[in-house]
Formats: C-alpha cells, sequence, structure tokens
C-alpha cells in the first residue's frame, strides 16, 4: 500500500485553501438566506391577502339592526294562524310611529326603506315560534337596508365627491387667471365676447349660446381634451341675453360680462368641495330621520349570527352561508364515501399487486396526468356525463360530490401510493415470515402503518375539493337557496366557493364585505381541515 | 405425493465430506439456481442441512448466501424478477412444487431477519399474531400458553413479563431480536432461518443471541448466515462457505475453520478478502 499523504500534501493555510473555506461559507449562507427570503416573501403576501380580507369582510360579522316597539294587535294577528296577519303592515305601523312628523305617503315610503324588506319576514317567524306574543307589545330588533347598514358601518359615506379630478383641474385654471370672481354671495365667470352687430339688435339665446361656448372655449384653447362647459350655469345665456338688452348702446365689439357659474362649481369655489348626495340614499331627509334613530339611541350593530344561519337572500343585510355550507359539506360527504375507498383500493392493487409492467406505467402516468387536469375539465366531464348521459339532475350536492370525486381521486391515489411506499420493507418481510399471505401482510401491517399518510392525502385532497369553484359552476351549483328547510343529496344547492363567487359578482355595496367574510370563513374551514390533517398524522404516526 | 416429478438426488459430493449416516437430513438442495432479472446469483448449489443442528452460511457480501436462505421458505417468491430452479426439499417433499402452500411452508419454516423487525403492536400481539393467523391456538389461554412459552424460549419472558401490552418497539435492540425470535417460534415451526441475527446488536446482545441459538437446537433445525467467522465457529456445526454464486465448500464447522481444503475457503478465513 501505498501512502498517500506523502505523495499529495495539501496546505489548508494556503490563501488559496482559505479563499475557498471562505466561499463555501457563503455559499452556505446564500443558501440560507435565500430560503429565509423565500418565507418572508410567501408569509408577506398571505398576510397582505389575509389583511384585506379582513379589512374588508369584518364589518360583515355584524348587521345593524334598529329596536323597534311592535304591538301584535290580536286584531290584525290570528294567534290560532300566526302565519297569516299581514306583518309588512305592522312593521310599516311600528318604524313610522317613530315619525309622527311624516304625513306624505311619498315622505313615508322613503322612510320605510331605511328598513330592510325582509323585516317583515324575521318579525313573522318570531312569532310563529312564539304565538303567545300575540296581544303583547313587543320589542324587536330588525335589520336595516343595505345603504344604511353600511352608511353606520362607515362604509358607504354620506356624500360623495360630484366631480371628476380633470373638471376640477380645468376649473382650477380658470381661477388661477384670475377669472373667477365672487360677488353677493356667488360665482362668476368673466368671460370676453365678441358680439356682431346683428345680435346686438336681436338677442336671441340660440346664437348667443353658440357665441358665448365659443368664447369660453377659446379660453382652453391650448388645452387637451374635452372643454368643460358645465361650468357655466345654465342661467348664462340669460344673463348674457339680458346684459346685451341693456346694454344696447356699448360702442366696443368687445364685451366684458361676468356670468354665473354652475351651483356646483360655485361650492368648489367658495367651500373648496364639491359634493352631492351619495346617490344610494333618496333624500338627504331620509338621512336626517336616520339620524334621529340613531341619536335615540334605537340603532345597534350585534354580532351577525345571520352571517351562518341564514341561507342566502337578495339582500345582503339578511345573506348568509348556511345554504352554501350545508351544500359544501354533503357534496364533500360524497367525495369522501366515493374517492376514499375507491382511491385507496386502486392504490393498494397497484402498490402490492400489481405486476411491474407497461400496462401498470401506463396507467400510472395516467392517473399522474389526471392530477394535473384542469378542474374545469372535470366540470365539463360531470356535465356531460351525469346530467348529460345519466340523466341525473342539474345543481345536487351528489353530481357535485361525484365531479369533486373524480377530481380527487388521483391526489389520493398517488398519496395513499406513496404512503405504502414509505412503510418499510422489513414489515412486510417480518409479516410473509410468520407465514402471513398477501392480503394479511396488507390489511394488518401495511395499511395501518400507511394510514397517517393516507389520512393526510385525503383531507388535503378534500380541502382542494373543497375550495374548488369551477366544475361547481359547470354543473349548477350556484343555485339560489334561500332555505335550508330543502337539504339534500338530490335537492339543489350552492356550495361555498360558488357563493363566494355569485357574492362577489353582485352590484350591492353590503355583498363585497360579505364576499370577503365568506372567503374568510372558507380559509378558516380549510386551516381546520388541515389542522385536522396535522394532528390525525401525529397521533397515529409510528415512532421507529 | 410429489415424488414422481422430482429428479433423482445424488449423493452429496461436496469434496470427501459426508454426514454420518445416522443423522437424519432435514432439508436437501440440488442445483439451486437463482437470477434476479438478467443477473444470475446462484449457480447449482447443492446442500444438506441436517436435523437438529445448525448450519452456517458464510461469505463475503454478495457472494448469494442470504439469496440461498431465502429461497428455503419461498422469501424470493416476493421479488418480481427472481426465479429459482432446481430442487429444495423439505421432509422429502419438493417445496416448489405446485400443490405446496406458501402460507403453510413459511409457518414451517420460520424466520428471523438481519434488522430486528417487530411488529409496531404489543409483546403479546407480536408474538401472537403468527399463531393467531394460522389457527394454532384454539382459545385465549391456549394463546397465551403459546406466547408465554414462546417467549421463555426466546430467553425474553423474565425481562418482559409485566409488560406485554408495551409496544414491541420500546424493547431494546437485543430484546427487538429476541422478540422476532420467539414470534418465529410461536407458529410452531421445524427450521428456523435467521439472517444474520446479530449484525446490528452489540457484543452482548449478540453473546446472549448465541447462547439462545444453541439452545434451540435441542427443538429447531437451524440455518444461520453471517458474517462473523467467530459467530460460525462458535454456534454452528456445519458451515457453507458461499464465493460469487456457487457453495464453494461445505463441511464440520471445526474442519473449515481448521482445514479448508478449497483456496478460497482459506484465503476468506484467513481475511485475505472478504
Amino acid at each position: 500500500m501505498t501512502d498517500i499523504s506523502s505523495e499529495i500534501s495539501h496546505n489548508w493555510a494556503s490563501s488559496n485553501a482559505r479563499s475557498r473555506i471562505s466561499r463555501r461559507y457563503r455559499r452556505d449562507r446564500w443558501l440560507r438566506n435565500t430560503g429565509v427570503g423565500a418565507i418572508v416573501v410567501a408569509m408577506g403576501l398571505l398576510g397582505i391577502l389575509l389583511t384585506s380580507l379582513a379589512f374588508t369582510g369584518y364589518v360583515a360579522f355584524t348587521t345593524t339592526k334598529v329596536k323597534l316597539e311592535v304591538f301584535l294587535d290580536p286584531a290584525k294577528v290570528d294567534r290560532n294562524e300566526p302565519g297569516k296577519a299581514s306583518y309588512r303592515n305592522l312593521v310599516r305601523e311600528a318604524f313610522l310611529a317613530n315619525f309622527p312628523e311624516l304625513k306624505k305617503r311619498k315622505n313615508k315610503r322613503e322612510a320605510i326603506k331605511i328598513l330592510s324588506s325582509g323585516a317583515q319576514y324575521i318579525l313573522r317567524d318570531k312569532v310563529m315560534d312564539e304565538p303567545e306574543l300575540v296581544g303583547q307589545t313587543i320589542s324587536v330588533l330588525l335589520p336595516l337596508s343595505d345603504p344604511f347598514d353600511q352608511l353606520y358601518k362607515g362604509v358607504v359615506p354620506r356624500r360623495i365627491n360630484a366631480l371628476a379630478r380633470n373638471r376640477i383641474a380645468s376649473f382650477e385654471s380658470l381661477k388661477q387667471r384670475g377669472l373667477i370672481s365672487v360677488e353677493n354671495g356667488s360665482s362668476y365667470l368673466s368671460l370676453a365676447i365678441v358680439v356682431g352687430p346683428a345680435i346686438l339688435k336681436n338677442p336671441k339665446r340660440g346664437p348667443l349660446k353658440k357665441i358665448m361656448r365659443r368664447a369660453f372655449a377659446e379660453l382652453f384653447s391650448g388645452e387637451t381634451g374635452r372643454v368643460n362647459y358645465k361650468i357655466l350655469s345654465r342661467d348664462a345665456v340669460k344673463i348674457l341675453q339680458a346684459r346685451i338688452r341693456k346694454d344696447v348702446n356699448f360702442a366696443g365689439d368687445k364685451l366684458q360680462v361676468k356670468l354665473p357659474i354652475s351651483p356646483i362649481y360655485d361650492a368648489l369655489n367658495r367651500t373648496g368641495k364639491a359634493e352631492k348626495l351619495n346617490p344610494r340614499f333618496k333624500s338627504e331627509k331620509v338621512l336626517d330621520l336616520f339620524d334621529a334613530l340613531v341619536t335615540r339611541g334605537m340603532i345597534a350593530s350585534p354580532f351577525s349570527w345571520e352571517l351562518f344561519v341564514n341561507s342566502d337572500s337578495r339582500f345582503p343585510e339578511l345573506a348568509g352561508l348556511a345554504g352554501a355550507f350545508s351544500g359544501s359539506l354533503l357534496a364533500l360527504l360524497v367525495c369522501f364515501l366515493i374517492s376514499f375507498p375507491v382511491g385507496i383500493s386502486a392504490a393498494v392493487y397497484l402498490e402490492e399487486f400489481a405486476p411491474k409492467n407497461k400496462f401498470s406505467d401506463f396507467i400510472e402516468v395516467n392517473i399522474n396526468n389526471l392530477a394535473a387536469v384542469p378542474s374545469v375539465v372535470f366540470g365539463l366531464l360531470g356535465l356531460a356525463v351525469f346530467i348529460g348521459f345519466l340523466g341525473m339532475p342539474r345543481s345536487v350536492p351528489l353530481v357535485g360530490g361525484l365531479v369533486l370525486a373524480l377530481m380527487t381521486l388521483p391526489t389520493i391515489i398517488v398519496s395513499t401510493r406513496a404512503a405504502l411506499k414509505s412503510v418499510p420493507p422489513s414489515i412486510r418481510e417480518a409479516a410473509l415470515g410468520v407465514g402471513a399471505s398477501k392480503h394479511e401482510v396488507v390489511l394488518h401491517h401495511v395499511l395501518p402503518l400507511a394510514m397517517p399518510g393516507i389520512l393526510t392525502g385525503t383531507i388535503i385532497g378534500l380541502a382542494q375539493a373543497l375550495g374548488e369553484t369551477a366544475p361547481l359552476l359547470l354543473i349548477g351549483m350556484n343555485a339560489f337557496i334561500p332555505s335550508i328547510e330543502n337539504v339534500g343529496l338530490l335537492d339543489p344547492a350552492t356550495a361555498l366557493p360558488t357563493q363566494i363567487f355569485t357574492w362577489g359578482d353582485s352590484p350591492e355595496r353590503g355583498f363585497v364585505s360579505r364576499t370577503s367574510a365568506a372567503i374568510l370563513v372558507l380559509i378558516g374551514f380549510l386551516v381546520t381541515m388541515n389542522l385536522l390533517a396535522i394532528y390525525l398524522r401525529q397521533k397515529f404516526e409510528t415512532k421507529w | 405425493m410429489t415424488g414422481d416429478n422430482i429428479e433423482p438426488i445424488d449423493e452429496i459430493q461436496t469434496d470427501g465430506f459426508a454426514f454420518p449416516a445416522e443423522l437424519p437430513i432435514k432439508i436437501k438442495s440440488r442445483n439451486v439456481d437463482v437470477s434476479y432479472g438478467d443477473k444470475q446469483a446462484l449457480f447449482g448449489v447443492d446442500l444438506d442441512i441436517p436435523a437438529n443442528h445448525v448450519v452456517a452460511l458464510i461469505g463475503p457480501s454478495g457472494c448469494g448466501k442470504s439469496t440461498y436462505l431465502r429461497c428455503l421458505n419461498r422469501m424470493n417468491d416476493v421479488i418480481d424478477i427472481a426465479r429459482v430452479s432446481g430442487n429444495i426439499e423439505l421432509d422429502g417433499v419438493n417445496i416448489y412444487d405446485d400443490t405446496i402452500d406458501v402460507v403453510e411452508l413459511r409457518a414451517r419454516i420460520g424466520m428471523v431477519f438481519q434488522k430486528p423487525n417487530p411488529f409496531p403492536k404489543s409483546i403479546f400481539d407480536n408474538v401472537a399474531y403468527g399463531p393467531r393467523i394460522h389457527g394454532i391456538a384454539n382459545d385465549k389461554a391456549e394463546l397465551e400458553e403459546i406466547v408465554v412459552t414462546s417467549l421463555q424460549k426466546a430467553g425474553l419472558f423474565d425481562e418482559v413479563k409485566d409488560r406485554l401490552g408495551d409496544s414491541g418497539i420500546s424493547l431494546s435492540g437485543g430484546q427487538q431480536q429476541r422478540l422476532c425470535i420467539a414470534r418465529a417460534i410461536a407458529t410452531r415451526p421445524e427450521v428456523i432461518l435467521m439472517d444474520e441475527p446479530a449484525s446490528a446488536l452489540d457484543p452482548i446482545a449478540t453473546a446472549v443471541i448465541e447462547e439462545l441459538i444453541d439452545e434451540l437446537r435441542q427443538n429447531f433445525t437451524i440455518v444461520i448466515v453471517t458474517h462473523s467467522m467467530q459467530q460460525a465457529a462458535r454456534v454452528s456445526q456445519y458451515t457453507a462457505f458461499f464465493h460469487l454464486g456457487y457453495l464453494v465448500e461445505f463441511g464440520d464447522t471445526e474442519a473449515i475453520f481448521t482445514n479448508p481444503t478449497d483456496k478460497r475457503t482459506q484465503d476468506y478465513i484467513t481475511g485475505r478478502f472478504g
């Protein structure tokens, strides 16, 4: 044997060696810091997402309500048939009793819009639950309609900007040129107008208006964009006409006039703000009535159980997730009952029994590809096969669950095979060694040991299925479900993600926060499932 | 019943060695070839295992000794690409015959592996598993009896008698291996195959196992694969030396270690290779 160290020596102290060592450490640090950076970026993005959802959604966890004293007049409500009474009128009278000053029908009609349209049904349900209340004066909390709910929560303002930024800019440019003046509390624009003698004799409004607009447009001759004629008041032509008539004798061809400007720009000039009533509200008067209710302490904003107990509604203040929740749960149940046993059986066959040949390779490739197929394709498949070919009803959780099961199957098969593979071969040998047959090896030893991995994969697959929207939309599982009385595998239903989709598409302001809140609930659901997966894995994992 | 299709077995031919005439032979193997795919691992092995003796299989890594051992209880069956040909007879019956039930065969020929591999179940269940699946015990008392005697024979009972419900994995390495021996004994086998049973154990645990092997010889026929020549010398009565898939030499352990006839055997036991 030859002694290596005598032939080749390595000088650890040389500068080359030193720099090599420090380079290696630098790379170690670089690798570590890259990882830390990646995690920080990922956590930051997640944080931004959750924060924005929480900021938008938190208001949906309360509902603004008004406390009303309702007299359940036995003459109007039959104790034996409490469902038949006109609760609309009862609520109306109780509400308007707070405003005896309202006399006109129109004003009353506007005032009652402060209340949610669903208020009467809440009262009805309460009385139907407790018919013995008839004859008493009860105090009920009834929800407000969406604009007032949102106003109370500070989501929508009372007044909004009336002017776009470029319009304000055009006005400001006039002001800077000293063309705007204030006289007797209103603002005027100085305009130089050239008037021909023919018009001087007979100042008709039509031609005058043309001349005035031309003169006005010249003020902006150097600028691009449309001329903002709306700065001039509608009365400007009339004033100009009067001025010309009064000044018939004016000799020069250039007339310097001061023309009134429209009220909104007048307000902008004098107060620096140009605002108008938020068009969600019918009139200032209604807002005053609402303010009166607030000052009387009749408005409260308690926790919104409605969000969880109610089903969907056209009115955001009444809309809840119960329907979507039950739909999702049923679809997941079907999905689990199909994909779990089928997935495990398939994985056990492929892993434990199937011969290793081209055909089993082909199956394996196909399963892996199946996991990568876009979910919308599974939706189309479900639509074509389950609804089209097999004639199953539309929009029902059974079909939804079947489609989700198709989607979840590859995930479960792949994770189950991985879990089976990770069972140490020594356990199989031990079982075979005492004479266990194939099914005993699998059922007594391998499957129980693989179970934590299988459960984790299954739960992650189900969590994916829970958040899946596209396939459910395709089979129509976004039905409008206003009550959860008919909940079954063959009843039309909606699911959490499709409910979010529907709400996100709705124009009412209240659905914006409702959507965020629903997303938060869905995320909460997913987190719970993943925690369950972690718990199960840790509980059943065998330590070696 | 299967005698018709067995080729006549020749007399043992290994270089002048012969068993004493009265010694009953438990396992006879003739012309055993094993290949994994294209690679042949064993070439025409002829070997007899006498009853109630310990036969050690030695040889350098990859020589085919474990492969041969796994032929004896058909553990090679579970490897898809493994092909076994030749004759292996247990008490005169070809174990590769179609009529042989592998499950029963493996109950009759127990196996202990290199790495202790108790089931992640209780100590009791580990031992009781074999009798349960084979229906050896008729009732619970009988099953308990089997478990206790098996543990006693494996020399483990005194150490675990108070905690039979504990997980088999909670035991130390040496105890785990004795538990595996108890598990193998519990199915009442005739032969016990041991694949380097002490290689993962410390010297003290190894000594315990070796003593145990010597005791077990009273009731069982034992075939043991080992890397340690000292161990082979200590526990076995007969030794087979494998090299590159061939059975090179077989004989009395004492003869093999003191006076090997083959040069390769000599080189191996004197430490020239391996």
